[in-house]
């Protein structure tokens, strides 16, 4: 007995080490494995609030930039509008939507890890919920992981986890965009078959598939394209609208048939 | 004197902790690369101390980076393992005279100090990358990100040192 305690107590620093790294290595795994940890993550009140403060300093620095931005997509979005074909005023009843927004704000930005996140100042008490998609004026930014009551964080697009339902603009053909971890401005269109006629700088949209996105939210352009290995599909670099390194103000989609669409997918799942 | 050293560490801690978190985690320098700077505090950090308190300490700074940066328990393993290295790699650089009561840094050459800062970074950097990227198909991007980022955070830190010389050690 006395020569096991001897034991512990001149090894105490190894198994220190070891019950601590073990810690590590759990809460690794566990982060790769499943989704960002519940707990630790940086949508907490106390990491939330100090990004805040310094997001409050620090988006001065880029204000002229981001307004600029903002302008245009008002812009964009009036010549809409106004060229819209059916005349008449627009539908302003709010009851018969699909999607709502929720504007909010980037506090936290990172794109030069294999895996980012983005922390914004929107959570469960302005009505974000986890999965929603997040996007920016100029295209798609990402979707909510972990939520608190003030903050969220968001899986980004450069996240070699992320996987969305993408297509090529006016065609129904469908693609899984990815991430390779190499660039922060570009990322990889896969599963688009080898028949589909393709041309470099032809746009890249959200496909309908998901019930996250709507449809034809804008991604990106075709940089260059390529045969994957097994020949039948092609590998596609696309160049991202988005300054990934420059991320101010969001918008949250909430998808009021999410619900449903998941209900039903579930019952006809378990039906099988 | 002891107060003195740990109100130091204390202070260094939570200084190199927010520089990490808000100027060197945003650095992104030629696009990716983000220096890990707070591993000067094993560096600074006193020889003789007690060992579990200096584990415990550089898990905790480690922990509380990941927590900012949602890259759960990287840095955290990573200054760990460094910091459980660091007798072996001090041999290895100042050799047994490291063991005498009267060792301190000041007779030691510029060279070995640089060497023992640069096996440190290389350590950490190879921990972090091996458990960030945790593929062998991106053994590549591996390689360059462990080169490029162990450059930068090696050249930051011996500026860092020679900046904030130690007067008490």
């Amino acid at each position: 007995m006395q020569q096991i305690v001897n034991f512990i107590l001149r090894y105490r620093n190894a198994f220190l080490y070891i019950f601590l790294a073990s810690i590590a290595t759990m809460l690794t795994i566990r982060s790769h494995s499943y989704h960002q940890s519940k707990f630790f993550n940086s949508s907490k009140w106390l990491t939330g609030n100090i990004y805040s403060i310094s997001n409050n300093i620090t988006s001065y620095f880029s204000l002229k930039q981001e307004n600029q931005v903002l302008a245009e997509e008002n812009n964009r979005l009036r010549q809409q509008l106004f060229n819209l074909k059916k005349g008449g005023a627009l539908d302003l009843d709010t009851t018969e939507v699909n999607f709502s927004f929720i504007k909010g704000r980037a506090i936290k930005n990172s794109y030069a890890s294999p895996r980012n996140y983005i922390t914004i100042d929107r959570g469960l008490k302005h009505g974000v919920q986890q999965d929603m998609g997040v996007i920016t004026p100029k295209g798609i930014l990402g979707i909510v992981e972990n939520t608190s009551k003030k903050f969220s964080t968001v899986q980004s697009i450069l996240n070699t986890r992320s996987n969305i339902n993408a297509k090529i603009k006016n065609t129904n053909y469908f693609g899984s965009l990815i991430w390779n971890a190499q660039r922060y401005d570009i990322v990889q269109l896969v599963d688009i078959p080898r028949l589909v006629p393709l041309v470099v700088g032809d746009t890249i949209v959200t496909g309908g598939m998901s019930s996250i996105f709507p449809e034809n939210i804008p991604i990106g352009i075709i940089r260059k394209y390529e045969l994957n290995s097994s020949q039948s599909f092609y590998d596609i670099d696309v160049t991202l609208f988005n300054n990934m390194a420059n991320i101010q103000n969001i918008y949250i989609i909430e998808n009021k048939d999410r619900k449903e669409i998941l209900t039903l997918e579930t019952q006809t799942n378990n039906a099988q | 004197m002891r107060n003195n050293i740990f109100f130091a560490n204390t202070i260094r801690f939570l200084l190199l902790f927010l520089a990490q978190i808000f100027i060197f985690n945003h650095m992104n320098f030629l696009g990716t690369i983000n220096p890990m700077v707070y591993i000067i505090y094993l560096y600074w950090y006193p020889i003789r101390e007690n060992r579990a308190l200096f584990l415990l300490t550089c898990f905790s700074l480690g922990l509380s980076i990941d927590l900012f940066s949602d890259t759960l328990a990287l840095h955290a393993m990573a200054t760990l393992t460094i910091a459980y290295a660091r007798p072996v790699i001090m041999r290895f650089c100042f050799g047994v005279n490291y063991e005498f009561q009267t060792f301190s840094f000041k007779n030691t050459t510029r060279i070995q100090r640089v060497t023992f800062m640069a096996l440190l970074v290389l350590a950490h950097h190879l921990v972090f990358f091996s458990l960030e990227i945790l593929s062998l198909s991106h053994i590549l991007l591996l390689l360059k990100k462990l080169f490029l980022t162990s450059m930068l955070t090696l050249l930051l830190c011996v500026l860092f040192s020679s900046l904030f010389t130690l007067e008490t050690e």
